[in-house]
């Protein structure tokens, strides 16, 4: 399929303004001295373009999706009659305050609703995606110990489970990245942890559930232990899918927490839409919060000790009434529904997969489990990788590979609450399917997909080789 | 290019030899073929210290990013600046394409011999 550029023929723009009969006043800034590259096309055809760009894509729309660690729910369609409604799409962040109190009183209303999900005293929605939300919570405890007078704490721990961004936000706060080792339960090491606590410890950043789909039982002394040692839990919540409504993060002795608005509470992510990674703190941490705040629907106020601004304005705002709605339609009883839907989901799966392709931690998970593929890579040649391509031509999104990276040939599979189980006996039969032809004919597998618009891409070259912008001639 | 027979290795996959005084450190075929095709390496610079158990360098691949742990503490000597322009040369051959050469070797890391690391790898 051609590019838009490549689509592109001089002249065929849809400038409609007719030419300029008055004098032209440009204020003496930096202009540019060439016209921009954009592609000249019909509406028509440009409506095409992306119309087939999309038919080649597989959203949630098209089927199911269950990438691990991603939550890949349903976004259900009334969320976006609200974030559509007027009032709210043509607001302007500069407008006073009183005359955007609905849009502070929803704000307002999602904050009361995540403290009360979260355990947590105050949200601020700055941030403006997951990583967005870490780096905040880093800065709030970077703050609070600099504040004491302690500037010694310049070390995070964090468990060689976490997702990626964990280390890289505590290297962007200015923060040491000190990994502790999982235990053969897939759990924090209670010993690696006391051996790495100390003067320097800052905080620690944890995903429970982990990023093997377990909750860690000993939460409560993981968190005591840090708290002894002068430093402060730090939730990443990026699972929170699995215990909303059930499990208070605040309740287990974090004081700082992010949350995805995009996963968790069913805001489109994945090219859907903009993210939103709000930052809940308990009380101690307020003062520290970025950006402005309208709490009597009069003025904005920065909190004492703000750390600063983290983005500009309140964050995705359209994105938190898409939240808001959400948490609204499930209500009290709704919220922790969901959650302990997806925990049946996955647990589901888990079972009907499990005596042919081995869970790399064999008990009872929560909102996602992780297979590890390993012997079957050592008796077959069969990888991880061939398994997710292989799914492709069933229609299904391919779980997340290759991760966690304390499990070799993992495939991590995340159902979600809002997938049917007739969906789930689908992928679990493609899957039993691929297991079949893997154990009588492997090199069919390794050939996978052959029914996508591309089959198999070279990665490897892409990224050693990447292309990130068109080459105009 | 070095004998992986004559080499020591780490739990963490490097392996270590020797020029004279020199420790050369390198990641072992063991960790390359886990790893999948390699994208990209970070390096310390010439003239870094490294300490023996703390991550030196990175190596990036389609599937994972991987700290390199060095072996030994030390001063580096020299780094491998082909392995920055091509980290395919890492899976062509893990034994000839060493990372850093480290001098003023002080502590070093709980080693094992090929035969150990073979059998430990063999275990995983």
């Amino acid at each position: 399929m051609k590019l838009i550029f490549e689509k592109s023929i001089s002249g065929r723009g849809q400038d409609i303004f007719p030419a300029c009969d008055v004098p032209e006043v440009l204020p003496k800034v930096e202009l540019r001295k060439t016209t921009a590259h954009l592609p000249e096309i019909s509406e028509n055809e440009m409506g095409r373009h992306y119309t087939a760009l999309a038919k080649r894509a597989h959203g949630v729309n098209d089927g199911f999706y269950p990438l691990g660690s991603c939550t890949m729910k349903h976004n259900p369609r009334i969320n976006e009659k609200m974030a559509s409604l007027p009032g709210f799409v043509n607001l302007h962040p500069l407008q006073p305050a009183h005359t955007v109190k609905g849009a502070n009183e929803l704000i307002s209303g999602l904050e009361a609703a995540l403290c009360e999900i979260t355990g947590m005293d105050a949200v601020t929605f700055q941030p403006a995606a997951g990583a967005h939300g870490e780096f905040t919570g880093l800065l709030l405890i970077k703050a609070y110990h600099q504040d004491r007078g302690d500037f010694e704490r310049n070390e995070i721990i964090v468990p060689d489970s976490a997702h990626g961004t964990n280390p890289a936000s505590a290297t962007m706060a200015g923060f040491k990245t000190i990994e502790i080792k999982s235990n053969e339960n897939g759990m924090v090491d209670l010993e690696s942890l006391k051996e790495k606590l100390g003067p320097h410890t800052a905080g620690l950043m944890l995903t429970n559930p982990n990023t093997v789909g377990l909750f860690d039982e000993n939460i409560m002394e993981i968190t005591r232990l840090v708290h002894e040692a002068g430093g402060l839990c730090y939730y990443d919540g990026a699972n929170l899918n699995a215990v909303m409504g059930i499990v208070r993060p605040a309740d287990i002795g974090f004081d700082v927490i992010h949350m995805n608005l995009h996963k968790t509470f069913s805001t489109p992510h994945g090219g859907g839409g903009p993210g939103s990674g709000p930052c809940g703190c308990k009380e101690f941490l307020k003062p520290f919060i970025p950006g402005l705040t309208c709490k009597d629907g009069k003025e904005y106020t920065r909190a004492e000790k703000s750390i600063g601004n983290m983005t500009g304005f309140y964050g995705n705002f359209l994105v938190m009434v898409k939240a808001y709605t959400y948490i609204l339609t499930l209500g009290a009883e709704g919220i922790p529904a969901a959650s302990s839907n997806a925990v049946l989901n996955a647990n589901y799966m888990q079972e009907k997969l499990k005596d042919i392709y081995p869970v790399a931690f064999d008990t009872t998970c929560m909102h996602e489990f992780v297979l590890c593929l390993q012997d079957i890579y050592k008796d077959t040649h069969v990888s991880a990788l061939d398994v997710a391509k292989a799914l492709l031509d069933y229609g299904i999104h391919p779980p997340t590979m290759y991760f966690p990276l304390i499990v070799h040939e993992a495939l991590m599979i995340e159902p979600t609450e809002t997938e049917t189980k007739e969906t789930m006996d689908e992928a679990i039969t493609a899957f039993r399917e691929i297991y079949d032809l893997l154990r009588k004919e492997p090199e069919a597998v390794q050939a996978c997909p052959q029914t996508t618009p591309v089959l198999r891409l070279d990665e490897v070259k892409a990224a050693r080789e990447p292309v990130l912008k068109y080459k105009f001639d | 290019m070095f004998d992986p027979k004559e080499l020591k290795y780490t739990k963490d996959d490097e392996w270590l030899g020797y020029e004279g005084d020199i420790a050369v450190v390198g990641i072992s075929d063991y960790a390359q073929h886990e790893l999948g095709d390699l994208v990209f390496v970070n390096l310390p610079e010439v003239g870094d210290e490294v300490v023996a158990g703390e991550a030196f360098g990175d190596v990036e691949s389609v599937k994972a990013v991987a700290d390199v742990i060095s072996p030994v503490s030390g001063i580096v000597e020299e780094i491998n600046e082909d392995i920055l322009d091509d980290a395919a040369l890492i899976n062509e051959d893990a034994y000839a394409a060493w990372f850093i050469k480290v001098k003023e070797v002080g502590d070093t890391e709980e080693l094992m011999d090929a035969d150990a690391y073979d059998a430990y790898c063999a275990a995983r």
